[in-house]
């Protein structure tokens, strides 16, 4: 294992093509923090467990802890690196910050990630939708009331185009 | 205060906010070193055994290894407590639970850590096993410490308690347990070690304890503390877990020193179920006697604490399963047995509410069974027993600011407590139950005079200002809390302070983030220090505005004479005017507790600069076919002294709701043959988004005079009532006792179907405590 040669893995993160040589063994998760510096997506189990490593594949959460780059090539992957439009936060992260959605912030990331893919789907979610969206998410610190209340936030600021 | 408030009080955004919102905080396992190497440590299978041999020559052999240490190479032990040095960071002779670390790699990469930790030959000779508190009494053969498995025993008496129950009116006893859990943090403790050729050492360390890190690095590494930097990362959830001292920050530190590379020890998470130190099991009797008005007259109270391989903060958790009894009910003659006993498991320590949940949980049950008893309202119960502020207690705590009251009468008001706990719908119950919490330990774990906390400021000729202090955030708003006292006593805006905190090269002292300590402590520090940036201002500003400084004000960034708001000069101005005049403008504060402790030994423990109080209302909807507790509401009031920011305050009640509805419906740390029986996310079971109950909650302000504005704390204290409020409602609801936690749905079948209608132990074994020390009393309970 020790002299495993890398391969090249081409993937597409937060609108970016990124070419990069990894371990083949290496999960997604790994990928992103050690090897393209996006440290932004967490870790709490590397099981499936806790969905701390969620990140958005084609736009739906999707647990990086066990998914392998080579079969996400030409998929398009977001970190929460990907959420803001430049320097402008996108309302999911003002909210957050505003009601206290994020105490340490480790799950936050993930909260977000999936937060958004529920606001695409659902613009105007319900508490039990929002719930049951992020119900595999787990945070120890705020007991997640402050979350639903920064969705919804989020959700009621957020113009939503004409379908 | 007769200054209105712009920034204190404030539900402002905290400054950490974007920071964790955009994924930049970085987080211990986020950092990384050019030529940085993995390490990994290699963990006991047998939960007590001797060590005959640890043969690492295979793994040193291993391409990619850089580096192997055992137990000889870290010989120094070292322990939280002084009085509990009893760890090494590395076992040398004897393993006493699975998990305890043996021997180390430092690698390329963690693949070929892992490798190398395979390829390490320990052989054991297996000693005889202690894995509960009566096995560990029974001790037949080698204790796992020393000459027996009793870590501390303790017998304290305040007032003739035998007296007053025998002329009791009424008298009950129960026998209760609380089984233990663990914190789970979301974040997996990890640590990056530096050793620089000029032989200083830095770490980086996901720790709520930065400055005891540093003086154990110091002991065991034998390095002046001068030569060693520690920098406590931001911590992805501590609730107490990330207070010790762990081997993995003082092996990566040693392999660093081993290598001359960084390494970085990154724990996984089934490392974080073994590293432990979270809520100790414990088993607790208590007997009370009242008159026929339900005023109490004494009580007795015996703990007994399965407290894991290790002292770790053993000792204060035993005093502490006994200490505020006596706060949170005007108690008038009191005796406390403790006993915390070494047994063949990870090592228990303090989890947010340190040693207190387990007897609340033993208390507000008992009072609701006295209640009934006697014919009285829970709450009317209570009411009767209330401590007071400005007082003492048997015990020798003394209460400032007490808002027990306003919180059991406002959330009995806001839930209809009385009225609807007698109609309610089949399996719907409600419970009720009160608490109290420090604000702050009193004494530091090592005994010091020095300060608890201390903050630098620094004012730039701008106008912004650093704040420099040791406190870390936790995710509990430290960091906000410190600017925005400073921000308030300046006259300027929150984000015109920058914050530098916990390094210890940088930053001056601040004991940690434990004992829910940092807003009182760290945050008078940081108004002690602002008054005195704000004098030197004033002074210069008064020349300018020709007035005297004692008429100045500072506010919106303006400083101006009061009532007359003309005479003005912005803040900026004050700052150049100083800095042209006498050089940096700066200014230290400092905060030392009030030396509080009663004339008694073990006094030590307990006493607070104030004391934050709770109460709270638990409804509860119980499946009687499954036997399932589920909680669709619940109602809390907690005595806060002032709200610093209300946003964060009532973050930190609903994180504590939380927490406790988890303690009391699912999450237990059990093992079967020394091994955890549940660790990882998935099997150990704590509340999902979907188990959110409607949180109320209601902040008491009763603004402490020794309180910086008045503040207490919040981080801890709401998490205790919740639990024995839990199993009130589920009695309230099918009319069981579930004398045990967690309130599993097994439990609640088997005592519906059982005639004694209750789940819980019978008795506590049979344990020969030291003789009592009978303590001196304050002379308000003299004769009671």
């Amino acid at each position: 294992m020790a002299t495993m040669d890398k391969v090249p893995v081409r993937l597409r993160v937060n609108g970016e093509e990124a070419a990069v040589m990894v371990a083949p063994y290496k999960t997604l998760l790994e990928v992103l923090r050690e090897d393209l510096g996006l440290t932004g997506t967490k870790h709490g189990c590397e099981l499936g467990e806790c969905s701390t490593c969620a990140v958005l594949v084609d736009g739906k959460p999707y647990l990086s802890c066990l998914a392998m780059p080579l079969d996400l090539e030409s998929r398009e992957i977001t970190t929460v690196e990907g959420l803001a439009r430049g320097s402008q936060p996108h309302p999911l992260q003002v909210a957050f910050a505003e009601l206290g959605a994020a105490q340490c912030g480790y799950c936050t990331p993930a909260m977000l990630l999936t937060a958004r893919a529920l606001l695409d789907h659902e613009p105007e979610p319900s508490r039990d939708a929002i719930k049951q969206a992020l119900s595999g998410v787990l945070c120890r610190c705020t007991g997640y009331a402050k979350i639903f209340e920064a969705v919804e936030l989020a959700a009621s600021r957020t113009e939503h185009p004409v379908v | 205060m007769s200054e209105e408030l712009s920034v204190v009080g404030q539900s402002l955004v905290k400054p950490d906010a974007y920071q964790k919102v955009s994924g930049q905080t970085r987080f211990a396992d986020d950092l990384a070193l050019p030529r940085m190497l993995f390490g990994r440590i290699l963990r006991s299978s047998h939960p007590h055994a001797r060590i005959l041999s640890v043969d690492t020559g295979r793994a040193r052999a291993l391409p990619g290894v850089l580096a192997v240490l055992t137990g000889e190479d870290l010989p120094i032990k070292f322990g939280i407590l002084p009085v509990s040095q009893d760890e090494e960071a590395l076992a040398s002779e004897t393993v006493r639970y699975v998990g305890d670390p043996i021997a180390a790699v430092a690698a390329m990469d963690e693949w070929i850590a892992d490798e190398a930790l395979a390829l390490i030959e320990v052989q054991y000779k297996a000693l005889p096993q202690y894995m509960g508190i009566e096995e560990a009494i029974a001790g037949e053969g080698e204790p796992i410490h020393g000459q027996s498995n009793v870590h501390k025993a303790v017998a304290l008496e305040f007032g003739d308690t035998e007296e007053a129950v025998q002329r009791a009116d009424h008298v009950r006893e129960d026998v209760v347990f609380f089984e233990g859990n663990t914190h789970l943090p979301m974040e997996q403790h990890a640590a990056l070690a530096q050793f620089a050729q000029d032989g200083k050492l830095t770490l980086w360390t996901s720790s709520q304890t930065p400055h005891y890190v540093h003086r154990a690095l110091g002991k065991v590494l034998e390095l002046p503390m001068s030569r060693i930097r520690v920098i406590a990362t931001p911590n992805g959830g501590g609730f107490g877990g990330k207070s010790d001292i762990f081997a993995h920050e003082l092996v990566a530190a040693k392999l660093a020193m081993a290598t001359g590379r960084p390494v970085k020890i990154t724990l996984t998470r089934e490392e974080v179920f073994y590293a432990h130190r979270g809520r100790h099991p414990v088993l607790m009797k208590v007997k009370t006697g009242f008159t026929r008005e339900g005023v109490i007259t004494a009580m007795q109270f015996q703990s007994f604490l399965d407290g894991g391989g290790y002292g770790s903060y053993g000792v204060a958790s035993t005093y502490y399963t006994g200490a505020l009894q006596a706060l949170t009910y005007a108690i008038p003659r009191y005796r406390f047995e403790g006993v915390r006993l070494f047994t063949n498991k990870p090592p228990c320590g303090p989890k947010r509410g340190h040693g207190t949940p387990q007897p609340r949980f033993a208390l507000e049950t008992h009072f609701d069974k006295v209640a009934e008893e006697l014919g009285l309202d829970p709450v009317a119960l209570r009411l009767r027993n209330l401590p007071s502020a400005n007082s003492r207690t048997v015990n020798w705590l003394r209460i400032t600011s007490c808002g027990l009251r306003e919180c059991i009468e406002r959330v009995a008001a806001e839930s209809r407590f009385l009225e609807r706990r007698k109609a309610m719908p089949p399996g719907r119950g409600l419970g009720f139950a009160v608490s109290s919490y420090l604000t702050g330990a009193g004494t530091a774990i090592y005994w010091n005079d020095m300060p608890h906390s201390e903050v630098q400021l620094k004012v730039d000729r701008n106008g912004g200002v650093a704040l420099l202090c040791g406190a870390i955030d936790i995710g509990q708003g430290s960091d906000h809390i410190l600017a925005a006292i400073a921000a308030e006593v300046l006259g300027i805006r929150l984000d015109d302070i920058q914050l530098t905190t916990a390094d210890t090269d940088l930053t001056p002292i601040d004991l940690g983030s434990y004992s829910s300590r940092v807003t009182f402590m760290a945050g008078n520090a940081a108004k002690a220090a602002a008054e005195k940036v704000r004098a030197r201002l004033f002074e210069v500003a008064a020349r300018t505005l020709q007035c005297d400084a004692e008429e100045l004000v500072a506010r919106d960034r303006q400083i101006f004479r009061r009532g007359r708001p003309r005479d003005t000069m912005p803040f900026s101005e004050a700052v150049r005017l100083a800095e042209a005049e006498g050089g940096v403008v700066s200014g230290s504060g400092s905060y030392t507790p009030p030396k509080l402790a009663g004339p008694y030994k073990g006094a030590g423990v307990g006493p607070s600069p104030a004391y934050s109080f709770s109460a709270a209302v638990v409804e509860v909807d119980v499946d009687v076919k499954t036997g399932e507790v589920r909680v669709p509401e619940v109602w809390v009031a907690h005595d806060i002294g002032r709200a610093i920011n209300p946003v964060l305050v009532v973050g930190q009640v609903e994180g504590s709701v939380y927490m406790a509805l988890g303690e009391a419906l699912m999450e237990e740390q059990t093992f079967r043959l020394g091994l955890h029986r549940s660790p990882s996310l998935l099997d150990y079971k704590s509340p999902t988004a979907l188990e959110t109950p409607i949180m109320h909650t209601y902040l008491v302000e009763t603004i402490d005079p020794e309180g910086p504005f008045g503040a207490k704390e919040a981080g801890q204290g709401p998490l205790l009532p919740v639990i024995p409020a839990v199993a009130n409602a589920v009695y309230n609801a099918v009319g069981v006792r579930i004398d045990e936690v967690p309130i599993t749905p097994e439990k609640v079948l088997k005592a519906m179907s059982d005639k004694s209608r209750r789940v819980g132990p019978k008795g506590v074994p049979a344990f020969t405590f030291p003789e009592l020390v009978k303590a001196d009393v304050p002379d308000e309970w003299k004769g009671r």
